[in-house]
């Protein structure tokens, strides 16, 4: 049974079809890589698996149970599905600690004395260790966008959603949150990202998903889609994007 | 030092001295040239009669401890209803919708209608309908009338500041798992209150000038101590006294005022 | 007619040129020549103005400004009315009135920026109590644990001060409706007013309010005396106060007080 599963996902605004029945498995543990050009309905997928949109038609399924039934309360499969941001949105009057906190204290119940030694383990294995007391304006875009990851995992995610976590980054940040997400992949972490970062897509996603006008035209492991585009637009865009 | 730095320090001193010019020939004029007047002697008798300042400020001051109180117990009430208010015109539930409406009409009434006029009807009014003493004090109901009043404005500078966060601040919150109280009480609130503060700033001052209103319907506060005072010694110089206490306290407030805004404005950029 | 007869009055008085002298007093002093303006309160009350209409000259102020019209040689078509504050009556720069009559008593502090007539009423203060303490012991003693209220800009404020020392600090009010509606609302037990606004304000206004007791006028080291207001330095004062004397001397005045104010020796004295 996959991790997770899209099955015929529509989504519309107004008139506009954003996801036009979109059919997607991942694997326990794989890092599949939504590509495409922008506006082609790669980030709004994602905010429809974290159930931050709600879906036309079709169905998400996790670990086999339904979870885009109407009327559920998406509370409960939020906590079990982390996302970060282009925009690392991080609480500004709260410092990274207290960030990476909130939810956990919320959600899980826990108190901050028995919260303390994990969320200093996040930190210090993401090399925020001496971070953990700035408020975000006092951070880099990298630190911010790590503390942001670090904020997600606290809440034991079993998927992470990651939507052009690197688009809003200085070219010289970039590597660090990358890196992040290869420490991630090694521990298993089941992964779905949207990106530009076609470098990293190729030798990072276990599955290529190429997106157009809200559909998913072409998927397969990264040597295929990058090397033997199929389709026509998808070589466009890989020739445009490679340059 | 740069060419560019000499010449902005030449221009700075220029300025300095044309602004100091400016200034004193200002003042120069106001002073010497009021007093030229025909009916000044009057008007200084009236109004500016160092005598009986001298003699009815201490009084005016013990007044204006009055105006101090109410003050006092009606900010807390103000900005406690003002949010409740603002949240309640933004409840979101169906079975809030009858809040909705109260909230909007709330707003509605209390933001139209001249605050001396809610102090009458509610100061005599409410007491009117046979409350017992000490139920039926003017204190207490003109105090209240301020709190309505001021609730409504407050509560529509409290929704300012809520739309002013940006909904990428509630995904981020509602991702995480958080329900939709946990993210207006824990993300939403405490950035929207920051962002108003300056502007809630100002209400506070407008309050502190306000409070004197509840003169009409009784108690002896720092106006109409000042107004006593003109009566029995047929001189305006006790307004002038009150104002003066008035600017002690809301001068600094409104400096403090200006400076957060400037620092928000900062901030922004 | 009655200035014919008023005429005739001064004939007896002053001999027939008296008539003739008061009409040169005024001459050229007023507002406006050949006209005599006079302010009153907007609204004016009862007993003082009747209907809030001075030009009926019906009411104790009204009629006394009618006679002292023409006791300076002014017909009644010459009166003209105008309305006025406290606070226009004692701002500096010129004034929109000859004379200003609306209860004002003469205090030395008010003479400085002012001027005053002789006075043409002497008012004792009066206790006008809610309903809910029409019991109460005209004495100082009972008098003192009441609430107090009174308006704010009348010398019953100094007088509460000075010779009943409320225990609770008294409530000030703007006017009498104010005065009325805190006492409706029983928020006070009892207000400090000349006699006759008492007089009227429990007769007319506040239903079983009652009047218990009042300050003889003659006894308080400081009576409250109603004058005529004017500009400090009006010249017209003399005219004013001569005219004033003659309607006290000829019984004028006594006549009118007894017509239009309220026989106040009902009320009994407060020990």
């Amino acid at each position: 049974m996959p991790k997770l599963e899209l099955q015929g996902v529509i989504k519309r605004f107004g008139d506009r079809t954003v996801c036009d029945g979109i059919n997607l498995t991942v694997d326990e543990g794989q890092m599949v890589c939504l590509i495409g050009a922008s506006g082609s309905g790669k980030s709004t997928l994602l905010r429809c698996i974290n159930l931050l949109e709600p879906i036309e038609d079709g169905a998400i399924f996790l670990d086999g149970e339904d979870i885009s039934i109407p009327g559920l309360n998406p509370q409960s499969v939020r906590a079990r599905i982390g996302i970060v941001f282009q925009s690392f949105n991080l609480f500004p009057h709260m410092t990274a600690l207290e960030n990476v906190m909130l939810a956990p204290r919320r959600v899980r119940g826990l108190f901050r004395a028995e919260l303390q030694p994990e969320v200093e383990a996040l930190f210090a294995r993401f090399g925020l260790a001496d971070r953990m007391h700035n408020y975000p304006d006092q951070l880099s875009g990298g630190q911010q966008q790590r503390v942001a990851i670090v904020r997600a995992l606290a809440m034991q995610p079993e998927v992470m959603l990651f939507d052009e976590i690197t688009s809003a980054l200085d070219p010289q940040l970039v590597g660090e949150v990358l890196d992040v997400l290869l420490m991630l992949k090694k521990q298993g972490m089941t992964m779905v990202m949207a990106t530009h970062e076609m470098g990293f897509a190729r030798e990072a996603a276990d599955k290529i998903c190429f997106l157009d006008s809200g559909r998913i035209i072409e998927e397969g492991p990264p040597e295929a889609v990058f090397d033997h585009p199929s389709h026509q637009t998808t070589q466009a865009f890989l020739a445009r994007a490679l340059k | 030092m740069t060419r560019r730095e000499r010449y902005e320090a030449h221009q700075r001193r220029r300025s300095l001295v044309i602004a100091t010019i400016s200034t004193v020939t200002v003042v120069a004029a106001i002073y010497f040239l009021v007093p030229l007047a025909p009916g000044w002697t009057k008007v200084q008798q009236s109004f500016f009669n160092g005598e009986t300042l001298v003699k009815t400020f201490p009084k005016l001051l013990e007044a204006f401890r009055i105006n101090v109180m109410i003050f006092a117990w009606s900010a807390p009430a103000i900005a406690v209803l003002g949010l409740l208010i603002a949240l309640a015109r933004d409840a979101k539930s169906p079975a809030l919708f009858p809040l909705r409406i109260f909230g909007a009409a709330f707003t509605d009434v209390f933001r139209g209608v001249p605050v001396i006029l809610t102090v009458y009807l509610i100061g005599f009014g409410i007491p009117g309908l046979g409350l017992p003493r000490p139920w039926n004090s003017p204190y207490i109901w003109g105090s209240l009338a301020l709190i309505l009043t001021y609730s409504a404005y407050v509560a529509e500078i409290f929704r300012s500041g809520i739309d002013s966060v940006h909904h990428s601040q509630r995904a981020a919150a509602l991702s995480l798992g958080l329900s939709e109280r946990q993210v207006m009480r824990d993300v939403v609130l405490p950035q929207a209150i920051r962002n108003v503060v300056p502007s809630q700033m100002n209400m506070l001052i407008a309050l502190q000038k306000d409070v004197s209103l509840l003169s009409f319907i009784g108690p002896v506060e720092i106006f109409r101590q000042a107004g006593v005072f003109k009566s029995l010694l047929a001189n305006f110089t006790p307004y002038v006294g009150a104002a003066i206490i008035f600017l002690i306290v809301t001068i600094p407030a409104t400096r403090y005022a200006d400076h957060l805004m400037a620092r928000q404005m900062r901030e922004r950029r | 007619m009655s200035k014919t007869l008023t005429i005739a009055a001064s004939s007896v008085l002053f001999l027939s040129t008296a008539a003739y002298a008061q009409d040169q007093c005024a001459a050229g002093k007023t507002l406006t020549d050949g006209k005599f303006t006079i302010a009153t309160g907007n609204p004016a009350y009862y007993p003082w103005v009747i209907d809030d209409a001075p030009e009926k000259g019906e009411g104790f102020e009204a009629a006394v400004a009618f006679a002292v019209a023409e006791e300076m040689g002014f017909a009644a078509d010459d009166v003209v009315w105008v309305r006025s504050s406290f606070d226009e009556a004692i701002q500096p720069g010129a004034k929109e009135f000859d004379v200003n009559m609306q209860q004002y008593s003469i205090t030395p502090e008010r003479d400085q920026v002012v001027d005053f007539s002789a006075p043409y009423y002497t008012a004792p203060m009066a206790v006008l109590v809610s309903p809910n303490a029409t019991e109460t012991a005209p004495t100082l003693e009972a008098l003192k644990g009441l609430q107090w209220g009174a308006v704010g800009s009348t010398t019953a404020v100094p007088k509460l001060a000075s010779i009943i020392q409320p225990d609770s600090d008294p409530l000030l009010y703007g006017d009498n409706a104010d005065v009325n509606a805190a006492m409706s609302a029983n928020q006070i037990d009892a207000a400090l007013f000349d006699l006759p606004t008492a007089l009227f304000l429990s007769a007319v206004m506040i239903e079983g309010s009652k009047v218990i007791g009042q300050f003889p006028a003659d006894e308080s080291d400081n009576p409250d005396q109603f004058g005529m207001l004017m500009e400090d330095g009006n010249p017209l004062k003399t005219c004013v106060d001569e005219a004033l004397a003659t309607l006290a001397e000829n019984g004028k005045l006594a006549e009118i007080e007894a017509k239009w104010l309220q026989d106040t020796t009902g009320v009994p004295l407060i020990k």
